[in-house]
């Protein structure tokens, strides 16, 4: 039974686009930590092998010779609603779509097929998914042990780049990861903060929850009202205090227009459901100590 | 990428056969003059890709030729928002029974789209939202069902519309269609009225276009108006770098747009003004050396943060990168540096060796020392 989005050793991944450079990389990476690849797919180089694996042309051919889990993709934009209906036609569980500007109304088909379907989506423009000492999807250091290391406090983040700083503080504070979930910078995307928290609540191996945030949007309001009925700790911290308003910082999802989706109103939405927001990354550290058994502290 | 309101009505719902008043797009004080003497009595008003240009003064009644030069002399040359007003539209004035509220738009949160009507135009969809909440219609689609004039006249059902009903479901199908074929963010007509002789008009259109569908929409994407930038910003952006100036002295280079939202967070956060947003996150992680030299040409920046967290981006590279610029260019200005995660080995041997110092434990602590430094 697949736990995805938290993603297990035991989840068997294909990988779209594994012949290209990127692919070839964090293909080789993610195999590193024992995450289990088990083919890749390239239409114009199908029937060959590839680092030992197996080509396809398409998922479609995949799931026809062996079971497949989850599906990670390294396809340009333009490319991506295709590869995605693929997926989702072929029945894979889940999917995990890492390019940036892909075009909202291919995802909009993407999204539509999905639900009929029942295929889970993380992403557009997510790094990926880590579980340390198990498996990683996508493009974060997850071979990295100085930023991942095993342990029981979730981290879900909407950037690779602050997730991997977010990580890499709480391994140097003594608190191991259970799961990273990088649920990806745009604004419409296919598992939400609150979905990723609800998975966390869920998982028995996970005993707090930092959840990093940005302005623009909901999902951190959203998260909040979900956070006051857990029983288990969150800390977040969100990013773009200081972002002028009305300005694209990069993230399409990191816009802040009217009083929706600031600062202000996610802080004070997460601080009434009992959420601690750090001032700073490394305040992320202090605060789960404060909320945290020692229990949950990786043996020295 | 917004289009200007007279780009949006021709490029955008005049296609789709929907209904538009005589109006002309004017540079100069002349033109306005020239087109109001074809139109008759008109309305002028800047071309700005923002809201509220009412309340700024950027739109203004001409009952004659004489009076709409006079408006557009007012008008053309103001800055609204931010937006310098480069041309007015004259258009027809027209004798209204109605004013109506209607826009197709994404809803990220249900993950599909979002047809909206009201039949309270005229005011901010806020507003509207507001004040009169069971005047406003939504309607959600999926791009598998599509949105047909079945779906239209359902969502109209019970509005009190008279012998307008159909000619408004009509409109509301043609705009998702636009909506779809022109990768829309978002399009607007408030308001959408009604005219004395029975009609359905646009009197106003706004367009967003998705940014990311820029390259297959290349005559939308030319016509947009640009967003409000200054020089560097737009040398940044040449290079396909996102750059936003702002007041400080604290200037950042990070990787990644939340790593680089949250260094300029902490400066603030811990007594500072940060001088601006760069990030070169993502491809752009091969961008180090361009992205450094747009920072050194910001003569108002004290002292530098760089602060790298490499998943994808590798931080060797773009060490490489700010090393080799630095050598070039020589600066005299404080830098401090935090790197950590993807070849950040070899990254803080590159900063060792050329710069002679030990990046920062923590992004918090290089922070410190740079505001400390562009005191």
């Amino acid at each position: 039974m697949s736990t995805f989005p938290i993603i297990r050793r035991s989840d068997r991944i294909v990988v779209i686009g594994m012949t290209g450079g990127q692919g070839t990389f964090w293909t080789e990476r993610m195999r590193e930590v024992g995450t289990q690849i088990v083919a890749g797919v390239n239409p114009k180089r199908a029937g060959e092998t590839h680092l030992g694996l197996p080509v396809f042309a398409s998922v479609n051919a995949v799931v026809r010779s062996m079971q497949a889990d989850v599906a990670v993709m390294f396809v340009p934009p333009a490319g991506v609603r295709d590869a995605a209906l693929d997926v989702i036609d072929a029945g894979v569980g889940g999917l995990v779509m890492l390019t940036e500007h892909v075009p909202a109304h291919d995802m909009l088909d993407v999204f539509s097929a999905s639900d009929a379907r029942g295929c889970r989506i993380v992403g557009p423009n997510t790094a990926g998914l880590v579980t340390p000492g198990e498996a990683f999807v996508g493009i974060m250091p997850g071979h990295n042990n100085k930023v991942f290391s095993p342990g029981r406090v979730g981290v879900i983040s909407r950037s690779g780049s602050l997730g991997t700083l977010v990580c890499l503080n709480l391994t140097r504070g003594g608190f191991g990861q259970s799961s990273f979930i990088g649920i990806g910078g745009d604004p419409m995307i296919g598992t939400t903060s609150l979905d990723a928290l609800i998975a966390l609540d869920r998982d028995e191996r996970t005993d707090a929850v930092v959840l990093v945030g940005e302005i623009g949007g909901t999902m951190e309001e959203e998260a909040a009202d979900y956070a006051r009925t857990m029983g288990k700790p969150v800390v977040a911290f969100i990013a773009g205090r200081a972002a002028p308003p009305g300005r694209k910082m990069g993230h399409a999802g990191a816009i802040v227009a009217g009083s929706g989706g600031s600062y202000p109103s996610k802080r004070a939405a997460l601080e009434a459901a009992d959420v601690a927001v750090a001032d700073t990354p490394h305040g992320i550290v202090g605060a789960l100590a404060a909320r945290l058994p020692a229990l949950a502290k990786m043996p020295a | 990428m917004n289009l200007l309101e007279y780009d949006a009505k021709r490029l955008v719902l005049a296609p789709a056969n929907i209904r538009l008043l005589d109006g002309a797009l004017c540079h100069t004080v002349a033109e306005a003059a020239a087109a109001a003497e074809r139109i008759g009595p008109c309305v002028v008003k800047a071309q700005v890709p923002t809201g509220k240009r009412g309340k700024a003064g950027g739109i203004r009644l001409a009952a004659t030729p004489a009076e709409a030069r006079d408006a557009a002399e007012r008008i053309l040359g103001m800055n609204i928002a931010g937006h310098p007003v480069a041309s007015v539209m004259i258009e027809a004035q027209a004798a209204i029974i109605h004013e109506y509220y209607a826009a197709v738009l994404h809803a990220p949160r249900e993950r599909c789209s979002l047809v909206l009507f009201s039949t309270e135009g005229g005011m901010d969809i806020e507003e509207i939202a507001e004040s009169r909440p069971e005047m406003l219609r939504k309607h959600w689609v999926r791009t598998i069902d599509q949105f047909d004039e079945a779906d239209a006249m359902e969502m109209l059902d019970g509005l009190a519309l008279g012998t307008a009903h159909a000619e408004i479901a009509r409109i509301l199908v043609a705009m998702y269609r636009r909506y779809r074929e022109t990768d829309a963010e978002l399009i607007e007509i408030n308001p959408l009225v009604q005219l004395a002789d029975g009609n359905i008009a646009a009197l106003d259109c706004k367009f967003v276009l998705d940014d990311g569908a820029a390259y297959r929409q290349s005559a939308l994407a030319a016509a947009a108006a640009p967003d409000p930038s200054t020089s560097l910003e737009r040398r940044a952006s040449e290079v396909g770098l996102k750059f936003i100036e702002l007041d400080g002295p604290v200037g950042i280079l990070a990787n990644g747009a939340g790593l680089t939202m949250t260094t300029m967070d902490v400066v603030s956060v811990l007594g500072g003004k940060p001088a601006n947003f760069l990030e070169i996150g993502g491809d752009a992680y091969t961008k180090a050396e361009p992205a450094l030299e747009l920072l050194l040409a910001k003569p108002e920046i004290r002292a530098l943060v760089v602060n790298f967290c490499g998943a994808f981006a590798r931080t060797d590279v773009m060490a490489r990168g700010v090393v080799e610029a630095w050598q070039r260019l020589e600066p005299d200005l404080p830098v401090f540096f935090s790197v950590h995660g993807t070849g950040s080995d070899e990254a803080v041997a590159l900063v060792r060796d050329a710069f002679g110092i030990e990046p920062f434990d923590l992004m918090e602590d290089a922070v410190r020392a740079a505001i400390e430094a562009a005191q």
